[in-house]
């Protein structure tokens, strides 16, 4: 809001996101005003306009009213929302953000929290620790707010008594040291009067410590996230000049030319290129965290946005279930079994809440015994499953990939931190898939080029279900349908491989046979071809392995069944009773298309349609 | 350019990244002023120097001339999607300044600007606001909806943390997208210096001692007493300066930049 003035805006290098939280009317805006007072950063006759509002309402003048803009902010005399202000001091620039306290706008001050290096959290001396004291520490620690200095607010109406300050720190440090927050500093202050806030205070000659201001200086710019392993998240691809760029923003480390990455959850490998920038010069070749950028490759393999990027040997988990930390803000409490979008970087995928352990109450932090439900402003620890293997990091590894949101309808509802990755039935072979695709040699002819000449690309058609003529004979007339359509198609059965490949495992080798059908089903994909299987022997749960195996090439499930039962969960096409063949197959057809098997343009958002 | 402008930049970048990716039917709003046309040079930092959605202008018919002339020549070089908006009907009924200056804005350009809006279908609009202009846009989203009425609804304001954003939303509804939030008025300059980015002459003194600091409707914009003849000169005089940048606005006097803003002005 209030431009500070600039004179020791001199070269300002560094900078700093801080904010102001606390319970409310604790004094968090009163202190911000009166720090921009203090420090002569308010432009010219702001100070009076204030005054003029507050004789005119007929009140007691209140710095609170300098960034409380709204009107009804200032008639209720509280903080709706956070404001951003802009503070220049010495060589550094920072945003202060002043966060509401009351409970009800909870909401917008993890907004403001989210986005901030290091903390002032305020206690009013007089009232002490209240509710959303403890429930702000809280949040700030699983926010990732590090930095945290508490400020001891209106030491004025306790006679500025050391025992009254020291009593406090001792309950507040209790309650920091069990979320495992070390504050860096406890510092009395009375912010209506102006006692250590810009200048020290000479009514507590027993305190000799550093102001608010010194504090600000205090806290450190975190810059770490270079020195970690390569985090890059694909934002968006375009396409300029029949070039593929990657774009995104770098969360951790550093990215140079030449570099050879992996794309998780798909397992696509590649080498970067080109770093691509305009109008910088020279033409970088490398990009570290925090940088938006945007690189090309030197295979044009498909990703999509949402794949992280990495080094092969230090690429990030891949899971469908995980622990995490939770907080919700949601309208409509969290359920159990209820669909959500997580939104993790830039990847999006559809979720549910598998357990509630426990919801964590802030106010004493111990664990209260649960249903299936959390409520507004609650904190929960919960086991999350992914519909699609989502790539992740542990929060304590990574911050930017080791959190997510869960998304509500149109809203953003919920913010959680990755504890711990759990196993899946999936791990396995997840891991064998990787391991295999990070190591795949490769020919000079990608999938693209396949797909060029074949006008399509690969896919897996699984059939299940129904008498094994019924399947058999859809699956040949679909193979029928698609070569003489010129689609290169091959029909894979699993009694063939049983008959030669895996003559040497006994039946109960299942898991194996299965492991197989998977790998020779891959490289049947890597050819280029659209493979149709009627896996008769196998289960539901196999699909599933073969679908981890061939990942991320489309998989089509289609399920026949003679009466109106339930087909199986993720199946993507369903028949039931009498069947007209002819029209399945145009119906499988019809959905290889929409998948982007049958499509004639290929690789990337085609839509980019724009002269230049 | 230093660490901070960088950072700023980065952040931006993303932000028209997300919004593009998210959004079918998307433009933005330049004025030809400073901020608006950093806005701009942005978007061709985000696409690697290509503009892939249309920069709506609302003109008011009040507009300084020059400004006229700057746009259509950076229309054309590089070449922009240029979409213009006018309130035709109430410039025809003899709406201006002389009427109230917030019936004159909310008239000319915020209706101006939903009209086009209604009458177009963008559903993400990008503007170049930033926090440190006044109280109200202090209290901005990045990404920030607005109701089937163009309305702003403060209060119930969406959560925005770790740069996910609002993307999702009603149908009938639109969201306005902030790129330059975190930015300052010295920002913009510093900015503009260290990319050397041509910025309308407006804003530099040619010798009489005036120019103008942040540039509006002619009837309602006053120049500044100043001696900035280019831009680091006024990168200096910002360093020494009390006076808020919007001061030469008539528009923000009592509750009038709260009152426009809720009703959907940018
Ligand atoms: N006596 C006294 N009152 C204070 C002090 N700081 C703030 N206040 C008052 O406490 C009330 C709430 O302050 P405000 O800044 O709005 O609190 P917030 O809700 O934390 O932002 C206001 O009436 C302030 O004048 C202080 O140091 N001493
Ligand atoms: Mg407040």
């Amino acid at each position: 809001m209030l431009s500070t003035l600039n004179t020791r805006a001199a070269r300002a290098q560094e900078h700093l996101n801080i904010v102001i939280v606390g319970h409310v009317d604790h004094g968090k805006s009163t202190l911000l005003g009166r720090l921009f007072a203090d420090t002569g950063s308010l432009p010219e006759g702001k100070l009076e306009k204030v005054r003029g509002i507050c004789e005119r309402q007929g009140k007691e003048f209140e710095y609170a009213f300098l960034f409380d803009a709204f009107l009804e902010e200032q008639e209720q005399g509280i903080t709706i929302d956070t404001a951003r202000t802009f503070f220049q001091w010495k060589d550094r620039q920072y945003i202060i953000i002043d966060a509401p306290g009351h409970k009800e706008f909870l909401k917008n001050m993890i907004s403001g929290a989210a986005r901030a290096e290091a903390a002032l959290l305020l206690i009013d001396a007089q009232e002490g620790v209240k509710e959303q004291s403890k429930k702000h520490g809280y949040l700030l620690s699983l926010l990732g707010v590090r930095q945290v200095a508490v400020v001891v607010n209106k030491m004025d109406l306790v006679g500025y008594r050391q025992d009254v300050f020291e009593a406090i720190e001792k309950e507040y440090r209790a309650f920091l040291t069990q979320l495992k927050v070390s504050p860096e500093r406890f510092v009395p202050v009375s912010a209506k009067r102006g006692e250590n806030i810009a200048t020290r205070s000479r009514v507590m000659p027993w305190y000799t410590g550093p102001t608010v201001l010194d504090t600000l200086g205090l806290f450190r710019e975190e810059t770490e996230r270079e020195h970690q392993p390569l985090r890059f998240p694909v934002q968006d691809v375009y396409k300029f000049d029949a070039r593929r760029i990657l774009a995104g923003r770098i969360a951790a480390g550093l990215v140079k030319v030449g570099d050879r990455l992996v794309f998780s959850p798909s397992n696509k490998t590649a080498n970067v290129k080109s770093i691509e920038a305009f109008n910088v010069e020279p033409v970088p070749t490398q990009a570290k965290a925090g940088q938006s950028t945007g690189i090309t490759l030197d295979e044009q393999i498909f990703v999509e946005r949402g794949e992280i990027a990495s080094y092969p040997d230090a690429a990030p988990l891949v899971s469908t279930v995980f622990r995490c930390n939770l907080f919700w803000m949601g309208r409509r409490p969290l359920e159990t079994g209820k669909r959500y979008a997580l939104r993790l970087a830039t990847r999006e995928v559809e979720c549910e809440v598998e357990t509630i352990h426990r919801i964590i109450d802030a106010g004493d932090l111990d664990a209260r015994q649960t249903q299936t439900t959390v409520g507004k402003n609650e904190v929960a620890e919960l086991t999350i499953r992914t519909k699609l293997p989502l790539a992740f990091d542990l929060y304590s590894d990574f911050e930017a990939t080791g959190r997510f949101v869960l998304v509500d309808q149109y809203d953003v509802s919920g913010g959680g931190i990755i504890t711990e990755s759990v196993r899946d039935a999936q791990t396995v072979l997840r891991e064998e898939a990787r391991r295999r695709d990070i190591a795949w040699v490769k020919g000079d002819v990608g999938p693209d080029d396949r797909a060029r000449h074949y006008g399509h690309r690969a896919a897996l058609i699984l059939l299940t279900g129904g008498p094994p003529s019924d399947k058999s004979f859809l699956a040949r007339r679909l193979e029928v349908r698609l070569v003489a359509d010129s689609r290169h198609t091959y029909l894979l059965d699993g009694g063939n491989l049983r008959r030669g490949l895996d003559t040497d495992l006994a039946e109960e080798d299942g898991a194996e046979m299965v492991r197989r059908f998977g790998e020779v089903a891959r490289l049947l994909i890597d050819t280029g071809l659209i493979v149709v299987s009627t896996t008769n022997t196998f289960g539901r749960i196999d699909h599933q392995a073969i679908q981890t195996l061939v990942h991320p090439t489309p998989v089509v499930t289609v399920h026949l069944s003679k009466t109106q039962e339930t087909s199986p969960p993720s199946t993507d096409l369903a028949f039931a009773g009498p069947k007209d063949f002819e029209t399945i197959v145009d119906r499988i057809i019809a959905e290889l298309k929409q998948r982007g098997v049958l499509a004639q343009a290929i690789g990337a958002k085609q839509q980019f349609h724009y002269s230049i | 350019m230093n660490a901070h402008l960088r950072q700023l930049e980065d952040q931006s970048v993303y932000i028209f990244r997300e919004a593009y990716k998210h959004f079918e039917n998307l433009a933005m709003l330049w004025s030809m002023g400073k901020d608006s046309t950093v806005l701009l040079w942005l978007a061709r930092k985000a696409f690697l120097g290509h503009v892939p959605f249309p920069l709506i202008h609302v003109d008011t018919s009040y507009k300084i001339p020059a400004m006229i002339e700057y746009r259509d020549r950076f229309a054309r070089e590089w070449r922009l999607n240029l979409v213009i908006g006018q309130n035709t009907e109430a410039l025809k009924n003899g709406m201006n300044p002389g009427l109230g200056r917030v019936e004159c804005c909310t008239a000319l350009k915020t209706n101006g600007l939903k009209n086009l809006l209604a009458e177009k279908g963008y559903t993400g609009v990008i503007l170049g606001v930033r926090a440190d202009e006044e109280g109200t846009r202090a209290k901005e989203r990045y990404f920030s909806p607005r109701d089937k009425h163009g309305d702003w609804d403060f209060r119930e304001q969406p959560p925005e943390l770790w740069d996910q954003f609002k993307t999702a939303f009603p149908q009938g509804t639109h969201i306005r997208i902030h790129p330059l939030l975190d930015w300052t008025e010295i920002n913009i300059w510093e900015y503009i210096k260290a990319e050397n980015i041509p910025i309308i002459d407006l804003y530099f003194d040619k010798g009489e001692g005036t120019r103008y600091r942040s540039l509006g409707c002619a009837p309602c914009t006053f120049p500044i007493k100043s001696k900035a003849k280019n831009v680091d000169d006024i990168i200096e005089e910002l360093r020494h300066t009390t006076v808020a940048e919007r001061s030469g606005r008539a528009q923000d006097e009592g509750r009038g930049m709260e009152l426009l803003r809720k009703d959907g002005y940018m």
